[in-house]
């Protein structure tokens, strides 16, 4: 099977470009053009020589001995986090940013949940000296303070998102709406593998510089390029996808997604799409999502805010379905946990999104001699205020 | 031929109504109806909410958002409308987005809807290729037409394509925007409608998105076969009540 994007722009049953006229002619051009802007070597060589010199990739494979030797097996962390900016949201929007260039557009717009999208997306426009505008919930405006802060500092215009349920769901709804009224200069930097066709695909690639650095890396260290399984916490997707990439279409290496489950799977306050989600449609993406018998969308939660949202991209809803991805949820207390352990074991304090990723050792056994690539997506910073409360630091 | 077929050949300027249903109460939906009717509206969209329009402004966000907290469900629609018939005679069309049609079952939503007797659909997030391949079919056999939008923007080839593709009219939306009132029609925006004017299409046009008084119908229908108003509509709703209605239809065809 082929867990790549299709000719059409579905994964499977997944996938499309449901959106209304208004936004077609912005979404046409973008997949006419995508592949072939992508393609060309002058975009090529100023996408890798930014990654190299403003980002700071390639980012280190680090082997994490102690985290090993507590759950008895080899665990690797290829380390986002220390990408610029803190989080591999920067591969996509350094991507991105490119191709609005070469479409001619002027204006920037964007969502963001944690804030991370949205600090990557300001940094780029002040690195490219194009407007900026980022939507963001009123409820993460307020727990992610630090980024709103960093964002002002780019030069961004950081509009809340007052609908609904005031987070990342209502964000990307007011970022399309920007969109749709501002047709001609504007390009919508998506944060995730979600959203219209060729969003989820054209995200993944820029994301994919992940695995294809990860299959290098094992090379040097381990002999070999394939590990025995890749893992990724997965909000809308996009950490995931980049470390999966390469190994999509190779079944020996196993894809663990993690999702936040909030306070509990059946609690009513959680983000476990793959558990809670049945097939419905959700900014212009058919894909699993949590939604009533009436097909409202509802409200998700987790106290992660990179997590908070009540979809998933079509590719991983295809994973799911497929069963080519195991797919594992975990709560509030047990990332916090983790994101504690990982802290006091190796020295790194991860974001609460990685966290939940790296909570999976307690929940899953792994062989002794399993390689395991973990996605530590972003750094803790961002979210120091939510770690005192927990911990009464 | 449906109603809004027939309606669409009459020799004269249309006048549509949009409004939410289930809004401002749940049980409005029916009373709604027959006080457009009386007032002279020509066709109805009766708009099924959703939790996340992107198309729409805050006017009509905000009106979805009450109608879904007041308890508005597609079953409760099509129960709220079930007798429709017996009193209205004027085409009535369901506006919605896709998702909650998608999981109510497009098939038994298109038999509802016939049912019932409404004449056509407005999905304004269904493409017109899901559409053709998936659901076209569907749409014929239970006799509904299938609006499209097409905006400033929208190249001349896809209006064709989308022209034989429609089977009552094509929506045509005023300007790049979501929806919601604006004050007057700019000179861009009627060299947009003569342009299309100039196309001579198969299916006449009705102009949609930011009309909302007399002066701003008038240029629309000088442009196009008709006008519809939404969100100027539900702010009188909401001021004026059902009350309100006839006062307001009067005004914009200032009778
Ligand atoms: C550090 C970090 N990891 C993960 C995510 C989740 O996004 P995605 O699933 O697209 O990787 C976010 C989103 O803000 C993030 O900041």
């Amino acid at each position: 099977m082929n867990y790549n994007v299709d000719e059409k722009g579905y994964y499977g049953e997944f996938g499309g470009a449901y959106i209304p006229e208004m936004l077609y002619p912005n979404v046409e051009e973008l997949r006419q053009q995508y592949l072939q802007i992508t393609a060309e070597e002058s975009f090529q060589k100023e996408f890798r020589q930014l990654l190299k010199d403003y980002v700071g990739r390639p980012t280190p494979l680090y082997f994490a001995k102690r985290l090993s030797e507590k759950y008895n097996t080899k665990i690797y962390l290829k380390r986002e986090d220390l990408c610029h900016t803190g989080a591999h949201k920067v591969n996509n929007t350094i991507g991105q940013i490119l191709l609005a260039k070469r479409l001619g557009k002027t204006r920037i717009i964007a969502e963001t949940g944690a804030g991370q999208h949205g600090v990557a997306t300001a940094t780029v426009c002040a690195l490219m000296g194009l407007e900026c505008i980022v939507y963001m919930g009123e409820i993460d405006i307020k727990r992610q303070a630090p980024n709103v802060a960093r964002m002002k500092m780019l030069g961004a215009k950081v509009i809340p998102a007052i609908s609904g349920s005031k987070t990342l769901k209502d964000a990307t709804n007011e970022a399309i709406r920007d969109w749709i009224n501002n047709p001609i200069d504007t390009h919508y930097i998506i944060g995730s593998v979600v959203g219209p066709h060729p969003y989820p695909d054209m995200v993944a690639r820029f994301q994919s510089v992940i695995s294809e650095e990860v299959k290098k890396q094992l090379l040097e260290k381990e002999n070999r390029e394939n590990p025995d399984y890749v893992v990724a916490c997965v909000g809308g997707g996009s950490n995931a996808a980049g470390i999966y990439y390469h190994y999509l279409n190779n079944p020996k290496v196993g894809i663990i997604a993690v999702e936040a489950a909030g306070k509990g799977i059946d609690s009513g306050e959680s983000a476990a799409t793959s558990k809670l989600g049945r097939m419905g449609i959700i900014h212009g993406s058919k894909t699993l999502l949590m939604q009533t018998p009436d097909g409202q969308i509802t409200e998700p939660y987790s106290i992660s805010a990179g997590l908070d949202y009540p979809g998933v991209g079509p590719m991983h809803a295809h994973l799911y379905t497929s069963g080519r991805g195991e797919f594992i949820s975990i709560t509030d207390d047990d990332a916090m946990k983790a994101g504690m352990e990982l802290s006091q074991l190796e020295g790194i304090i991860p974001a609460i999104e990685s966290s939940h990723a790296l909570a999976i050792f307690k929940e899953r056994r792994f062989k002794k001699e399993d390689i395991i690539v973990l996605n530590l997506s972003g750094r803790g910073d961002k979210d120091l205020n939510t770690y005192i409360n927990y911990f009464k630091l | 031929m449906n109603r809004l077929q027939k309606t669409l050949q009459l020799d004269k300027k249309l006048l549509s109504i949009y409004f939410t249903a289930g809004y401002p109460n749940l049980n409005d939906t029916v009373s709604i109806i027959q006080e457009l009717e009386k007032n002279g509206v020509d066709f109805i969209e009766i708009g099924l909410p959703f939790s996340d329009p992107l198309a729409d402004g805050p006017t009509i966000q905000a009106s979805s958002t009450q109608a879904l907290k007041n308890g508005m469900t597609t079953a409760l629609l099509f129960d709220q409308l079930k007798d429709i018939r017996k009193t209205v005679q004027i085409p009535l069309i369901i506006m919605g987005y896709f998702n909650p049609i998608l999981q109510y079952g497009v098939e038994k939503f298109c038999k509802r809807c016939q049912e019932i007797g409404i004449d056509a659909l407005i999905l304004p997030d269904l493409p017109l290729e899901e559409y053709k391949t998936l659901y076209k079919a569907t749409f014929e056999k239970y006799n509904l037409s299938n609006i499209f939008l097409i905006t400033p923007q929208t190249s001349t080839e896809r209006i064709k394509v989308i022209d034989s593709n429609s089977s009552a009219f094509i929506y045509m939306v005023s300007s790049a925007s979501t929806t919601g009132s604006q004050n007057g029609f700019s000179g861009k925006q009627t060299d947009y409608f003569k342009r299309i004017a100039k196309l001579k299409l198969k299916n006449p046009q009705i102009i949609g998105f930011g009309i909302s008084n007399h002066e701003t119908f008038q240029t629309a229908i000088s442009n196009a076969k008709g006008a519809i108003i939404g969100s100027a509509f539900i702010k009188i709703i909401i001021k004026e009540g059902i009350a309100g209605i006839s006062s307001f239809i009067k005004s914009i065809r200032n009778f």
